[in-house]
């Protein structure tokens, strides 16, 4: 494998830069395609042991109840699998519309944009190291 | 999906969607969205309504006969105030206890039960008319600040 990979295999592609994987949800989303997305990124880290994935939701103007449960979904998954997620761009307007209508969104690793998610996954893998040392 | 307008094609008074897929879900989206950017709401509002309009048309599909009903959107207006008004009705059993259906986290699906309670929240009026047996209408209202 490649230091940097993309399979636009799936409906949404997803990238690989080292041992983090990059979804980027954009425009019109609908139901199947987050389902899809979520089927193929938790196979993604499983084939290729990614320690981090990034997703991007910048490009998604709005996000309803079901679309938020999938994310969430979507991280605790990645986390199950023994790799971090975070969540990276929601929209102000999107994050207002979310928490004023009570979707749990609270217990998600979050960033402003990309770059800054990726200083967060590092530390998240860092204090992952740092406990497995202590364990 | 069929559309039908009934005003002037510059500023239709008032646009019906028939929703029987998911698919239909992105179009209630842009049609609320399109409303709202021409009754001159501000970005947070047009986010909440059309976020509103995402849920209730959910429901349609989830709980309504046949997953199939219909989507009215058009210009609000009573004399100062300026916004957008949908209807989201259905022939399907209708909600045996509405009070119960506006309560957070109340759901006969297995859901969040946050449809319903969520949606009040992000709109300035909503409405249920709805028995057991005729049907369901759920209609929202969302003003220009």
């Amino acid at each position: 494998m490649s230091d940097i990979e993309a399979r636009p295999a799936g409906v949404v592609p997803i990238m690989r830069i080292g041992a983090t994987l990059l979804v980027a949800l954009q425009g019109e989303i609908d139901d199947t395609t987050v389902l899809q997305v979520e089927s193929q990124l938790t196979a993604e880290v499983a084939r290729t042991h990614a320690t981090g994935v990034l997703l991007d939701v910048s490009g998604l103007s709005i996000v309803d109840s079901f679309i938020a449960r999938v994310i969430a979904r979507i991280v605790a998954m990645v986390r199950l699998l023994g790799s971090e997620a975070v969540v990276v761009g929601i929209q102000p307007a999107v994050a207002i519309t979310l928490v004023e209508m009570g979707v749990p969104m609270g217990h998600l690793d979050t960033a402003l944009n990309a770059e800054q998610g990726m200083v967060l996954l590092r530390r998240l893998r860092r204090a992952d190291v740092d406990q497995s040392r202590r364990l | 999906m069929s559309i039908k307008a009934d005003g002037s094609e510059l500023a239709p008074a008032r646009v019906v969607a028939l929703v029987d897929s998911e698919a239909d879900l992105i179009h209630v989206r842009q049609l609320l969205r399109a409303e709202a950017v021409r009754a001159g709401l501000g970005l947070v509002d047009q986010t909440k309504l059309v976020t509103a309009g995402s849920e209730l048309a959910r429901n349609i599909l989830v709980y309504a006969t046949g997953s199939r009903g219909e989507v009215t959107v058009e210009r609000a207006s009573d004399g100062e105030r300026q916004g957008v008004r949908a209807a989201f009705s259905d022939e399907g059993p209708g909600i045996e206890d509405v009070e119960a259906a506006m309560r957070d986290g109340f759901s006969t699906r297995g859901s969040l039960g946050l449809g319903l309670p969520g949606s009040k929240r992000l709109v300035d009026e909503l409405t249920i008319t709805s028995a057991k047996g005729s049907g369901t209408r759920v209609t929202i209202v969302k003003w220009r600040r």
